[in-house]
């Protein structure tokens, strides 16, 4: 046969489209297991972590092996939006992957089309405890979960600052502070958002200001969203009801014009990598992130990475409140295996298997339930030993995982949180030269339209 | 002699006595059915990837937010009213229009100073000039943004270098619009140029000589003859660019993000936040839709000029 002879030059044609094939398959993995009994498409969140993936992809081959279930693995980017836009076209066509993972708001848009999983969220709860309230509250519509907490995913967005800077300046000793195990140290109840506005003229002064952004990405509204709570500032009630015209509200809006001025002039045009790079390149002394930043400090500025310490957010009057993003694993009512869909789900977040890919991603993930945060991983993890042991919230902390826009109804919310409504309103009144009352009058207007 | 006549006439006599293959013999003898069969896959990817997803978003946007019932035109009338959206029209008209001026003023004079350089300098240099527009957008404006970005801007570094204050590029309203603007007309002047240069190159010598026979200058020869030969490539140029910046999205997206305070929004990146990211794909359709009768404005008056001097011309 034509096809099976060797070129001039030793390739066939078959080989070449061998290797065509195989170069276009490389996103996917397949996991065929001898005498599969079923199908399984899995669609997963590409984690920024490396290996990671790898670990997800040991897992599930495990799972298929002993379920003898035939399983196809994709890692879906949310580099531009790729895993929402899957999402959307997999809602609108009524087919695509058995399982399917669900960044923080998707739950709540795609209830109608989920499978509910009440059965498997109570089995988890009885063995491993509660769920955090914000879990419950994006998974969870009209009395039913409609997805499983992820694993892989989740994360927190406490302070990552500078051990250095803290007691140069502010004679605060972070490690000692918020200690590895035990209660919390001395000086820890000082750390509320007055503080925070007392200490910013100092790091401003020796060019390390707080590296806070103020755009229009997450982790803008993420801390933002985490000061509003800290005041009691709710823009929409969880009744629905608009009451951004509080004395509440207007408190923030004071303290930011107070605070603004000390932090960075750019930071209107932040995203979600420059509060990153200001840490790094030690042009910032504390930051709200994942450990995300800190790791790559520690592989391109190790100087840097050494004196970096994970700990809790400012308090205020209401509260300390710790940003909280869950990510959440689902299966679409048309999914054709959804009880394997289901089962792979709950084996995937027992204790055994969290741990693996909460260690896996150096312990970026953070499982959904409290009992699961004993793991190691944030004990150990270093430079410095320990640094990022204060990532989960822990009892100690006397905080709360929060998120922005809570308590507004989800569809409410989602709208407040993607459209940066708590960030413009401070961008109104610190940069644009506008009123607290005009800025209150343009989020109301907005408000409206948002519970229309 | 019509073509089909002629095909006929050669055609071998048909042995087969059914009429539907007679006729499908038939059909198939004439150039014109040879034409529409070549031209069917392309007719089927028009279909499938231009007409359905437009039928299928004019159907998205009389929905409410969950799908679930028909509101008419009530998404389109929310929109309206919003201050916000209101904002987004007059800065997606302010892009386009701003941008493809530019472009069009940038495109002519480089076409002219190419078209007066000796060929083998302007080979060089044309595959020079269409450098921006041959990369992919998405990485061109990734490298504009490390030029813009807010704390390492190289130009910034070049104004601090030069004792000048640094520009918020990219976080005030009127430096961020001027720079997703420039970043547009870099990419896109270029082809302005080459489909200049083009006509410029197919306008009669002759026609110079005349004028200048008559003692026409420089600045008339353009006036009297180059832009009078050139007004339908420039109205169709104008027009084709006019709807692709219309729907720009990438840089936008990569740039600002529709920052600050959505001062940079354009339509696609608008309906992208709030039909993706906010969930609302009836809302996200009707804002991606509003761009339709703007264009359809635009490509009225563009083609019935192009149309009556064509008509006069014949």
């Amino acid at each position: 046969m034509e096809s099976s002879l060797p070129s001039a030059r030793g390739i066939t044609r078959r080989s070449a489209l061998k290797v065509a094939a195989g170069a276009a398959a490389l996103p996917f993995v397949h996991i065929r297991t001898a005498g599969a009994a079923g199908k399984l498409a899995a669609g997963f969140w590409d984690h920024w972590v490396p290996g990671a993936n790898d670990v997800m992809r040991k897992l599930v081959a495990e799972w298929a092996d002993k379920n003898k279930v035939d399983v196809s693995v994709d890692f879906i980017t949310s580099v531009g939006n790729k895993n929402l836009l899957t999402l959307a076209a997999e809602s609108q066509a009524g087919t695509g992957h058995d399982l399917q993972q669900f960044p923080t708001w998707e739950v709540q848009d795609y209830a109608d089309k989920l499978e509910p999983m009440d059965d498997v969220v109570t089995r988890l709860s009885e063995k491993y405890g509660k769920l955090s309230a914000v879990a419950e509250y994006l998974s969870k519509v009209k009395g039913h979960f409609m997805a499983v907490p992820a694993v892989t995913g989740t994360q927190n967005k406490p302070g990552c600052g500078r051990i250095d800077t803290f007691k140069e300046q502010f004679g605060i000793d972070l490690v000692a502070m918020c200690p590895v195990g035990g209660e919390m140290g001395p000086g820890y109840d000082k750390w509320t958002w007055d503080a925070f506005l007392e200490y910013a003229p100092k790091v401003q002064k020796i060019g390390q200001p707080w590296g806070m952004p103020m755009g229009q990405t997450t982790d803008a509204v993420d801390w933002v969203g985490g000061l509003f709570r800290s005041y009691g500032a709710v823009l929409v009630n969880e009744k629905g009801e608009i009451t951004v015209k509080s004395d509440a509200v207007r408190t923030v809006l004071e303290y930011m014009k107070k605070l603004a001025p000390y932090l960075p002039a750019d930071m209107y045009s932040w995203d979600d990598a420059s509060n990153n790079r200001a840490l790094i390149s030690g042009k910032s002394a504390l930051i709200f992130n994942p450990p995300s930043a800190w790791a790559v400090a520690v592989r391109d500025n190790r100087p840097v990475g050494e004196q970096c310490w994970t700990f809790p957010n400012p308090a205020g009057p209401k509260g300390r409140f710790v940003p909280h993003l869950p990510y959440f694993w689902g299966s679409w009512k048309f999914a054709p295996n959804k009880s394997a869909a289901k089962e792979l789900i709950e084996w995937l977040s027992q204790r055994e298997q969290a741990q693996r890919l909460c260690e896996a991603s150096k312990g970026y993930d953070l499982p959904p339930f409290d009992s699961m945060h004993d793991f190691k991983v944030w004990e150990d993890v270093g430079p410095p030993k320990g640094t990022v042991y204060n990532y989960p919230v822990r009892p100690q902390h006397h905080a709360e995982p929060s998120i922005a826009a809570f308590p507004a109804p989800p569809e409410i919310a989602i709208q407040i949180y993607n459209q940066s409504t708590m960030t413009k309103m401070i961008a109104k009144v610190t940069s644009s030269g506008q009123t607290i009352d005009q800025a209150i009058d343009w989020a109301q207007g907005e408000l409206e339209g948002f519970t229309r | 002699m019509p073509d089909g006549a002629v095909a006929q006439a050669g055609a071998p006599p048909l042995v087969s006595g059914r009429a539907g293959n007679r006729s499908l013999h038939k059909f198939m003898r004439r150039k014109s059915s040879i034409a529409l069969l070549m031209c069917l896959p392309l007719i089927l990817l028009i279909a499938g990837l231009v007409v359905y997803p437009t039928i299928y978003s004019i159907y998205l946007s009389m929905l409410n937010k969950k799908m679930t019932h028909f509101v008419g035109l009530g998404n389109f009338t929310f929109l309206l009213s919003r201050p916000t959206f209101r904002m987004v029209i007059f800065q997606s008209v302010f892009f386009a229009v701003t941008a493809v001026f530019f472009k069009a003023v940038i495109g002519f004079a480089i076409a002219h100073f190419m078209h007066n350089i000796p060929s083998r300098t302007q080979r060089v240099l044309r595959g020079l000039l269409l450098v921006p527009w041959v990369i992919p957008l998405a990485i061109s404006t990734l490298g504009w943004w490390w030029l813009f970005d807010p704390s390492y801007s190289a130009f910034n570094w070049v104004l601090v270098k030069l004792g000048l204050p640094s520009v918020p590029w990219l976080g005030e309203t009127w430096w961020a619009r001027i720079a997703v603007v420039t970043v547009n007309v870099w990419f896109g002047a270029p082809f302005f140029m080459i489909m200049y240069l083009a006509a410029l190159k197919s306008v009669p010598e002759q026609l110079y000589e005349a004028a200048a026979i008559d003692g026409a200058g420089a600045w008339q020869k353009l006036r009297y003859v180059t832009l009078p030969m050139m007004r339908n490539i420039i109205s169709i140029t104008v027009l084709f660019s006019l709807i692709v910046t219309f729907a720009n999205f990438d840089i936008v997206r990569i740039l600002t993000s529709g920052g600050p305070q959505d001062q940079t929004h354009l339509f696609a990146t608008y309906a992208a936040q709030a039909g993706i990211q906010s969930g609302d794909i009836p809302l996200g359709a009707s804002i991606s839709l509003f761009m339709l009768p703007i264009l359809a404005v635009f490509a009225f008056f563009i083609l019935r000029g192009v149309t009556r001097r064509t008509q006069e011309q014949a």
